[in-house]
């Protein structure tokens, strides 16, 4: 393993520069060009109308390898990404693994030079760890997506999101988006919160204490406040979060009706959205605890359109990494 | 080779006050004592230090050297090879081993093996606890009549208070100090680095200072209640400085050490190196507040030890991803002249440099025949380059392991030649075994 060399230089969080990857790989929404992020979304656009046709398949990655390799249990991202790579053309294969060396007997390192020596074109990751698809990205030559790694980032389900966002928005500067839950270990606030504010939108985090990430202000700067029902009224579109049982055990919050009580979606809630609000989830939803069926069902929520839009921002990611990389 | 002399140097030893040009008489190996320039004889056993700095051989409280059981990281031949290049004479084994170092036989082996292999003394700190597990005392009488000098639960906090308790107790009886890696294991809840705005950045779950903070609060008020001499490991936080620094001002006995890596690097190296195992260590690094508190318990006599914590790792431990790889840096081959640059930036004098390494950590272990060229004292020497441009690369290093987070630093100024018990152990890059 190699070591990493002159550390130090580094003095603030201020002088962090772009971390997405991006064009090479995708890591991370934190620093993502602006132009770049909405190439991608305009790309998609694209593959929102070949996911439409009756024969959705296309050539362009035709022999190309992908792989998903997941280290996480996982079955929306990782069919998402499949269908993706495969109505490009590409050849897809599903890897799935175990994060712990002691369990799987080799290090997620054996494993990165494993999969490199295979010649993929592309590895979709998905692990417990934050930081994985860099570590990954050290260890092979190609390009890599990280499709959620520990509680850090989730940059396609951002990606996905602002082009639902930006369907029923138009353009999000100066637009207030809620995010609604446990943003502290939530891949999928920590990706949304850069792109949306690289996208010129307002973030306001809705969450208690306990899923405050530590110095939000400082780390992530983003608003934050306890109290949704007197954000909802200037919200363009709050995002919900999806409470995860294992913070029961943390102590994170007592139960889960007091979690809806205080936090979760109702219709009541719905209706101090100004009229052109609209309503995420990345899925899946717990009915009940952080949205009520009525509203998850409702008129204003976009949820499937986001199911359909993470497969043709995933084609478009695959096509952007690889198509145009072709000589 | 035996030494006689050691003509024309620098010599610096904070525990008499001496910083002049002086030669330094060895005989028997012990130190006779310091004379004018040009005293030593021109002979085969005179070594000449013009132009270097000639120290008391330096001590490292805390480093792990894998033996028994882990080999494959660190042994006792190329850990003290390690040592010796850093200048360092004793060092002080964790007993985090496989099996832990929990039985007289166990502390018997290694003071053996350590004293055939001879290029330096291997002091061993016993387990506070059987396995390291926290439930029950470990054999500390007998592995006190074994030549421990000292216990530790080290990597573990000692979380049972009760057990604590006893501990201080039974160790008092034998005059020896407990050594406390200070950590409340719920407030760390799985953590992997400082929690604080880099960790919300880099999307990595928090140890927070508190984590540190409130186990030493609470084994001060143990250690004062039931009595017993507290040491604190690797000390990373503000509030721990302050908290050390009361308890000091009450006349407590109470000591502690801080790493070459929590003086110079922050938390902010997580993102910097892109989640690399080598900036992964426990406790974590923290942001600047807390290294400047550390840096002013330095100077303020605080912390009297400079302690490496060096913790070799193989690949099979650190070639994973952030979360799930070891704690744990190398540091005996960087350590003093990681604290020349201390001086160099102004930040403690010279002195204070060379005490934090000598007389300052054989003061915690409660040591009078080492850590200062008095006379009769053990004729250990680190002689240094003070001009000798380095960089920093593991590969060409004697740790078995490569886990510096300083890999590529340029240092100023180097170790050229250790002495041990009167006998060169490492000269110009060559260990003696």
């Amino acid at each position: 393993m190699k070591p990493v060399a002159g550390l130090g230089q580094l003095k603030s969080l201020d002088d962090l520069t772009n971390r997405s990857g991006w064009p090479h790989s995708l890591f991370s929404t934190d620093g993502l060009p602006r132009a770049a992020a909405l190439d991608i979304i305009d790309t998609a656009r694209e593959m929102v109308g070949v996911g439409r046709r009756r024969v959705k398949k296309l050539p362009t990655l035709r022999g190309r390898t992908v792989i998903n390799a997941f280290f996480e249990n996982s079955t929306r991202t990782r069919v998402s990404f499949e269908l993706a790579g495969k109505r490009m053309g590409a050849d897809v294969i599903n890897f799935s693994a175990s994060a712990s060396s002691g369990a799987k007997g080799e290090t997620l390192g054996d494993t990165a030079r494993t999969l490199a020596a295979m010649n993929p074109d592309l590895i979709v990751i998905r692990h417990p760890d934050g930081g994985a698809p860099w570590f990954l990205r050290e260890r092979v030559g190609c390009a890599v997506i990280n499709a959620g790694d520990g509680i850090n980032e989730h940059p396609t389900q951002a990606l996905l999101d602002a082009l639902t966002l930006m369907e029923q928005l138009g353009d999000l500067e100066g637009r207030t988006v809620a995010i609604v839950g446990d943003v502290a270990h939530s891949r999928v606030a920590r990706s949304n919160i850069h792109l949306l504010h690289t996208l010129g939108a307002n973030v306001v985090c809705v969450s208690p204490s306990t899923m405050r990430p530590a110095q939000m202000d400082l780390a992530l700067k983003a608003q934050w406040t306890d109290d949704l029902d007197a954000l909802l009224p200037r919200c363009d579109a709050v995002m919900m979060l999806r409470i995860q049982r294992e913070r029961l055990r943390e102590s994170l919050f007592p139960h889960n009706r007091e979690f809806a009580i205080r936090f979760g979606l109702n219709p009541r809630r719905a209706d101090l959205l100004p009229s052109h609000g609209i309503i995420l989830h990345p899925g899946p939803m717990n009915r009940g605890v952080e949205i009520e069926p009525a509203v998850a069902d409702g008129d204003r929520a976009m949820i499937l359109s986001q199911v359909e839009n993470g497969v043709a921002v995933r084609m478009a990611l695959q096509l952007m990494l690889l198509g145009r990389s072709e000589s | 080779m035996m030494v006689r002399w050691i003509a024309g140097g620098r010599v610096i030893d904070p525990d008499q006050d001496v910083d002049r040009l002086a030669d330094l008489e060895l005989a028997d190996g012990k130190v006779v004592g310091l004379h004018p320039v040009g005293t030593a004889p021109s002979q085969e056993d005179t070594l000449d230090a013009s132009g270097r700095w000639v120290m008391p051989g330096m001590i490292d409280i805390h480093v792990h050297f894998r033996e028994p059981g882990q080999e494959y990281k660190e042994d006792l031949l190329t850990g003290a090879r390690a040592a010796v290049a850093g200048g360092v004479t004793t060092v002080v084994c964790m007993p985090n081993t496989m099996p832990a170092i929990d039985k007289r036989e166990v502390v018997g082996l290694l003071r053996r093996r350590a004293a055939q292999i001879g290029l330096c003394d291997v002091q061993v700190c016993g387990a506070i606890s059987r396995g390291l597990k926290g439930e029950e005392l470990a054999d500390l009488g007998e592995m006190a009549l074994a030549g421990a000098a000292c216990f530790s639960d080290d990597g573990h906090a000692v979380m049972n208070a009760g057990l604590l308790r006893r501990a201080f107790e039974y160790a008092s009886d034998l005059d020896l100090m407990l050594m406390l890696h200070e950590e409340e294991m719920d407030l760390s809840n799985g953590g992997s680095m400082h929690e604080g705005a880099v960790s919300s950045r880099a999307g990595l779950r928090g140890i927070p200072s508190a984590s540190e903070s409130a186990l030493i609060a609470r084994d001060l008020e143990i250690a004062h209640e039931f009595g017993g001499r507290m040491h604190v490991c690797h000390m990373s936080t503000k509030r721990g400085v302050e908290l050390v620094r009361a308890a000091k001002a009450r006349g407590w006995p109470i000591s502690a050490e801080v790493t070459p890596h929590h003086l110079f690097l922050t938390d902010l190296a997580v993102l910097e190196s892109h989640y690399h195992g080598h900036t992964k260590m426990n406790p974590p690094l923290r942001p600047w507040e807390h290294v400047e508190a550390l840096r002013e318990g330095l100077k303020d006599g605080t912390i009297e030890a400079i302690a490496t914590d060096h913790a070799p790792h193989g690949d099979v431990e650190k070639d994973e991803a952030f979360g799930c790889c070891a704690f744990g840096v190398t540091g005996l081959e960087t350590s003093f002249s990681l604290t020349r640059r201390l001086v160099d930036e102004g930040v403690i004098s010279l002195s204070r440099a060379v005490e934090l390494h000598t007389s300052g950590p054989a003061k915690v272990m409660n040591w009078n025949d080492r850590g200062t060229f008095r006379a009769g004292t053990r004729a250990d020497v680190c002689i240094f380059d003070p001009e000798r441009v380095w960089i920093v690369d593991p590969s060409v290093g004697f740790s078995k392991s490569v886990n510096t987070p300083f890999t590529g630093w340029e240092l100023k100024g180097q170790v050229s030649t250790t002495v041990f018990g009167g006998r060169v152990v490492y000269h110009e890059g060559k260990p003696a075994a």
